[in-house]
């Protein structure tokens, strides 16, 4: 009966309740948005991170991965280190470097790179760089994998040949390591950015294209510890035994990552705040103006027998539903905005492709709707007690000359 | 159904068998005062009289003269500042809010000049108000509700909402309100007041019925044929009873 008193009391003022669950929905949306970037950026970078299960990387001393063009020698000794260790299960060397896409003049001589991607020589076999979306993997001589944006650049599909190089020399005017390279697929890289062409070549081929810089040299090499085993103690234990490499587990990422995103959490959890006392202070002045406008009802249903508690009870319930029936559209709304804003942030220069600001998991939808839920009961707690607290006599007896 | 039948379905208090009993309603030595400002206002100035059960009084008296004071002590909505008020032996005015609650809900019905009924439920929910809020079930509710409102001549309006209902109407499903929990006692604060005098006069028999089948019945009325329609007046002014014609 409560409950349909409750709901009947809401419903009494449609336009007005309708009005206040849009504006907690707002709030809702809001605060959703900001618990999912909270948290989103970090769970989409070890998502990331983790995309093909490496847990480890090498790199050169001092750097990060592909924090400059700076390359690890003597490859072949650190992959036989790397590999030496049973815990390791999974290694994929990968090398970075130029690819000049060059255009032909119209007379037949050259003019110049039609396009300048990056280019990753790696293992097909143990790649975890990239999904391949059209065709095959770049297995052996002069083929490639390239990234929509590199097609889009070039204006080359899958199947044509391009005359590709990997360096060229300013002084002499010239292209070094120039190969006739077939397009054998197309892929979706995932730590690049989405606007830069990218190619992945055969390791071997693009170490011989880059002569004496790529030979024997990695830029990166990512490692797979098997399941059970310690990926920190693997990590200490490689850092050790190989000092001229920098090694990177996926939780020291992510601590770095954390560090520079502290400014985002704390925005995020100042903007939540405020969408949530928003709310709060929404609830509670219409929970309030409603009951201002029925203290004679309330005196009456306590004249008649309704106790304090079950006043109490009435007004937090329509404070509740309120926030609920806000919270529940809000989500819906946060999902959408989240979507928009991501799709927004996602053209970030520099940012990798399949990086993502908000991050949608159910903890966060429980975690907003429980906070909502939690601030609209106590958005009735003042209300209703100053419901409860109404003197009967002389409330009926104004309401009355009233 | 035959009118003994529905009022004894609907559980109107027998007052035939209370005769020569302790009165219903003791009132000794009753005042009540209020602070208005910086002032006291002696709204009650040492009220005494008894009421037996079944017996239909009429409190009348200009305004001001303490009525409604009168009607909110007996109905535990007001305590008085000095002197009694025993219902059925009770000391309504010692009772805590929780004790208080639980009289007003099950010992005593209240009829307001206003009506006061939930715009937003039905008849039918008006009356059931009550009896959810003492914990009866929601089909036996349902069917004291029906059995209520049909005593009262409503039955086939009992899915109307009170804006859907004349005035007197809205007074009846009030009154069907107040018997919801068979009190022993039904107060009405001007339950005329806002009628026309023929609406007037269908109340007034309403509650002469109830009184016939022996609901002890106080009202406080300005409404001359109301105050008529009981046995017993009592004239109010200045806060005391001025004359008690039994």
């Amino acid at each position: 009966m409560r409950l349909a008193l409750a709901a009947a009391t809401l419903l009494r003022h449609r336009t007005r309740t309708l009005l206040a669950v849009l504006g907690v929905a707002v709030s809702a949306a809001l605060l959703l948005d900001m618990v999912m970037l909270a948290g989103g950026m970090r769970e989409s970078f070890r998502d990331l991170l983790l995309v093909r299960g490496y847990q480890l990387r090498l790199s050169p001393k001092g750097t990060l991965p592909f924090d400059s063009d700076a390359t690890m020698e003597r490859a072949a000794a650190l992959l036989a280190a790397v590999r030496a260790d049973p815990r390791i299960v999974a290694v994929s060397p990968i090398l970075g470097g130029q690819l000049h896409v060059l255009g032909a003049a119209p007379d037949g001589g050259e003019s110049g790179p039609a396009a300048t991607a990056f280019a990753m020589g790696l293992d097909a076999r143990v790649q975890g760089d990239y999904e391949l979306v059209r065709g095959r993997h770049a297995v052996a001589g002069a083929e490639l994998v390239a990234s929509p944006a590199f097609l889009r650049a070039t204006g080359a599909r899958v199947g044509d040949t391009l005359d590709v190089a990997a360096g060229f020399d300013p002084q002499l005017r010239q292209y070094a390591g120039r190969r006739r390279a077939v397009v054998v697929g197309e892929g979706r890289f995932f730590y690049t950015p989405g606007e830069q062409p990218v190619a992945a070549l055969p390791l071997a081929t693009l170490q011989a294209m880059r002569g004496e810089e790529g030979r024997d040299r990695l830029s990166l090499v990512m490692a797979r510890v098997a399941d059970g085993a310690d990926v920190e103690q693997v990590r200490a234990e490689l850092q050790r035994r190989v000092p001229r490499v920098s090694a990177i587990s996926t939780a020291t990422a992510l601590a770095q990552v954390e560090q520079r995103l502290s400014y985002f959490r704390q925005l995020a959890f100042i903007l939540g705040a405020i969408s949530l006392a928003i709310g709060f202070l929404l609830v509670t002045t219409l929970v309030t103006v409603s009951v201002n406008e029925r203290v004679g009802e309330i005196a009456v249903l306590r004249a008649i027998g309704v106790s304090r508690a079950h006043v109490v009870q009435q007004i937090v319930l329509e404070g509740s539903a309120l926030s609920l029936a806000g919270a529940a559209l809000g989500l819906a709304l946060g999902l959408v905005t989240a979507r928009y804003l991501n799709a927004i942030l996602g053209d970030f220069p520099g940012l990798p492709a399949a990086f993502a600001f908000f991050v949608f998991r159910p903890i966060d939808a429980w975690r907003a709707l429980g906070l909502l839920v939690l601030s609209g009961v106590l958005a009735g707690v003042y209300p209703s007690w100053r419901a409860a607290s109404l003197p009967i006599a002389t409330t009926l007896r104004e309401e009355a000359v009233g | 159904m035959t009118p003994q039948e529905l009022a004894d379905a609907v559980g109107v208090v027998d007052g035939a068998g209370r005769r020569g009993a302790p009165p219903l309603i003791r009132v000794a030595g009753v005042e009540r005062d209020y602070r208005m400002g910086e002032e006291t206002v002696h709204a009650l100035r040492g009220v005494s009289f008894d009421v037996a059960a079944g017996e239909w009084l009429a409190v009348v008296g200009p305004s001001g003269c303490g009525k409604s004071t009168l009607l909110n002590l007996l109905g535990a909505v007001d305590r008085p500042s000095r002197g009694t008020v025993r219902i059925a032996g009770e000391d309504v005015g010692a009772m805590d809010d929780r004790a208080a609650t639980s009289f007003r809900l099950r010992r005593v019905g209240f009829v307001f000049q206003r009506f006061y009924l939930m715009p937003m439920l039905t008849a039918r929910e008006n009356v059931e108000l009550p009896m959810a809020e003492a914990g009866v079930g929601r089909a036996e509710r349902q069917a004291r509700a029906r059995e209520l409102l049909a005593y009262v001549g409503l039955a086939p309006r009992e899915r109307h909402r009170p804006a859907q209902l004349s005035g007197g109407e809205q007074q009846r499903v009030a009154i069907a309100r107040a018997l919801a929990n068979r009190p022993a006692l039904l107060l009405a604060d001007e339950p005329t007041g806002e009628l026309d005098a023929r609406t007037g006069a269908e109340i007034i028999d309403l509650l002469g019925r109830l009184h016939a089948e022996g609901t002890t019945i106080l009202v406080v009325t300005h409404d001359e044929t109301l105050a008529q329609a009981g046995g017993r007046r009592i004239h109010m002014r200045d806060g005391l009873v001025e004359r008690d014609d039994k």
